[in-house]
């Protein structure tokens, strides 16, 4: 447990010190969130109603940005050997590595809803719903995605590969995320089903992304 | 049993490395076969260092000598052979007793130096086993980096550090966790005529407690006695 927590502390001051990446997130969400009323035009009843939608889409397209850097820095310099010599499978590596970036991108992606969420004129009712939609959905986005970020690893232009690779497996996250908002909102069916799904998408990529992961990370090295 | 699954290890702190009893700790490495881009680097190399014995790798640029050192430490898979230590503690992977000190320093700019060598001794496990929250700082750590005069740098990010103290600073983890194999290639890169000689006491130092050092290097460490491994040449046996 003990070099789990110091790789944890780590990269939590890293991810502080370095700073940027949060930034660019957060910016980045707000950009694309504020493009689409002006793309759209003023019409509030159909940015009422996209707008869980939208919100989902951002929140996936700035997370991606993050993820190129998840284990590059440590590949340059040569952590990345050294950690694999270390007592911690690479599996578990990984875990601690995808859960900083679920803390130091996912979740004040997720605080930003709200916040954004007025540009898209949000029924407020809908809130609640949509934010544990997001935080229930959002461990996905980041383990999920360290396969990308291993599989790519070392390439020019990753993170465009990234996004190739990445985006496909998050359209059931999306799916069950959007459907389980549409289900409070416009009360079309349960709401328990769709959030159970969601929460288990979420649970099967905290267990198969590591293990692809570092899968793809040992072929990198080897 | 194949010993070269580097990932397989449980999570136990290391204990301290102390080379005891009538049991002989070997590296052992038999009829290693590597291929890299299709070419085969590596071709049926065997090798067996006892603890307290130093093995120099020579050989031209291209012969193999960071590849194999990959190899002993489980970084890369041989096509064939295998790589195993005889007289250590079984449920450890071959790797998990390595240091494995590379062409780069594995250091993050903008944490401190001493930030740096803390990390990886509770990373790869220190030499102190567990310690109270409140009794910083860690005398192993300090002691470290004394040993490689980082002393009066330790709260300076690493990222200010020229190459030398740089290098210096990758060195250090050698001292914070105890692991009996110190895997070397190029330990003396940028560093100065006195560095080199202070790291050349801190090698004999870990060979009379009875560890292994595997080096690939072109400056003299001071290695009295050591074997050497001339690699380039087919099926070398030492």
């Amino acid at each position: 447990m003990r070099p789990f927590v110091a790789l944890l502390v780590r990269d939590l001051r890293l991810a502080v010190r370095d700073g940027g990446a949060l930034g660019t997130a957060l910016g980045f969400n707000l950009i694309v969130v504020a493009l689409l009323p002006m793309g759209l035009g003023p019409d509030l009843g159909l940015l009422s109603r996209i707008a869980p939608g939208v919100l989902w889409i951002g929140l996936l397209l700035s997370a991606l940005l993050s993820l190129p850097r998840l284990f590059e820095a440590d590949f340059e310099d040569g952590s990345l050997e050294v950690l694999a010599t270390g007592p911690l499978p690479l599996e578990l590596m990984v875990v601690a590595k995808s859960l900083v970036h679920w803390i130091t991108t996912g979740l004040p992606l997720v605080l930003l809803v709200p916040v954004v969420g007025l540009l898209l004129n949000l029924d407020f009712a809908a809130l609640p719903i949509l934010m544990t939609t997001l935080l229930l959905g959002t461990p996905a986005v980041s383990f999920l995605g360290s396969i990308g970020a291993a599989l790519t690893l070392g390439s020019r232009r990753g993170g465009l590969l990234i996004a190739l690779l990445v985006l496909p497996l998050y359209v059931p996250t999306l799916i069950f995320g959007v459907s389980t908002i549409s289900a409070v909102v416009l009360a079309t069916g349960g709401v328990i089903a769709p959030l159970m799904v969601l929460a288990a998408i979420s649970l099967v990529a905290i267990v198969i992304g590591p293990v692809a992961a570092a899968a793809a990370l040992r072929a990198q090295m080897g | 049993m194949h010993v070269l699954c580097m990932y397989r290890g449980r999570q136990r702190p290391h204990p301290p490395f102390v080379q005891s009893g009538p049991l002989i700790m070997h590296l052992v490495a038999e009829n290693l076969t590597v291929q890299r881009g299709g070419r085969a680097v590596l071709d049926g190399v065997s090798l067996r260092v006892a603890g307290g014995e130093a093995l120099l790798l020579l050989g031209a640029n291209g012969a193999g000598k960071t590849t194999l050192l990959r190899t002993l430490a489980g970084l890369i898979r041989p096509l064939s052979g295998r790589v195993r230590i005889d007289g250590a503690v079984a449920e450890q992977s071959v790797g998990e007793q390595c240091h494995f000190v590379g062409h780069t320093n594995a250091i993050k700019p903008s944490l401190t130096t001493a930030e740096n060598i803390e990390f990886w001794g509770a990373y790869l496990g220190s030499v102190e086993p567990e310690r109270a929250p409140d009794a910083k700082p860690d005398p192993a750590l300090d002691w470290a980096l004394e040993r490689l005069g980082l002393g009066d740098l330790r709260d300076v990010p690493a990222g200010y550090l020229s190459a030398g103290q740089k290098r210096r600073l990758g060195l250090a983890r050698l001292l914070v966790a105890r692991r009996p194999i110190w895997l070397l290639d190029e330990p003396t890169v940028s560093l100065d005529a006195a560095s080199v000689a202070l790291f050349a006491g801190i090698v004999a130092e870990h060979l009379a407690g009875g560890g292994i050092v595997v080096a690939a290097t072109h400056v003299p460490l001071g290695l009295t006695g050591a074997h050497e491994l001339r690699l380039g040449a087919r099926t070398v046996t030492v």
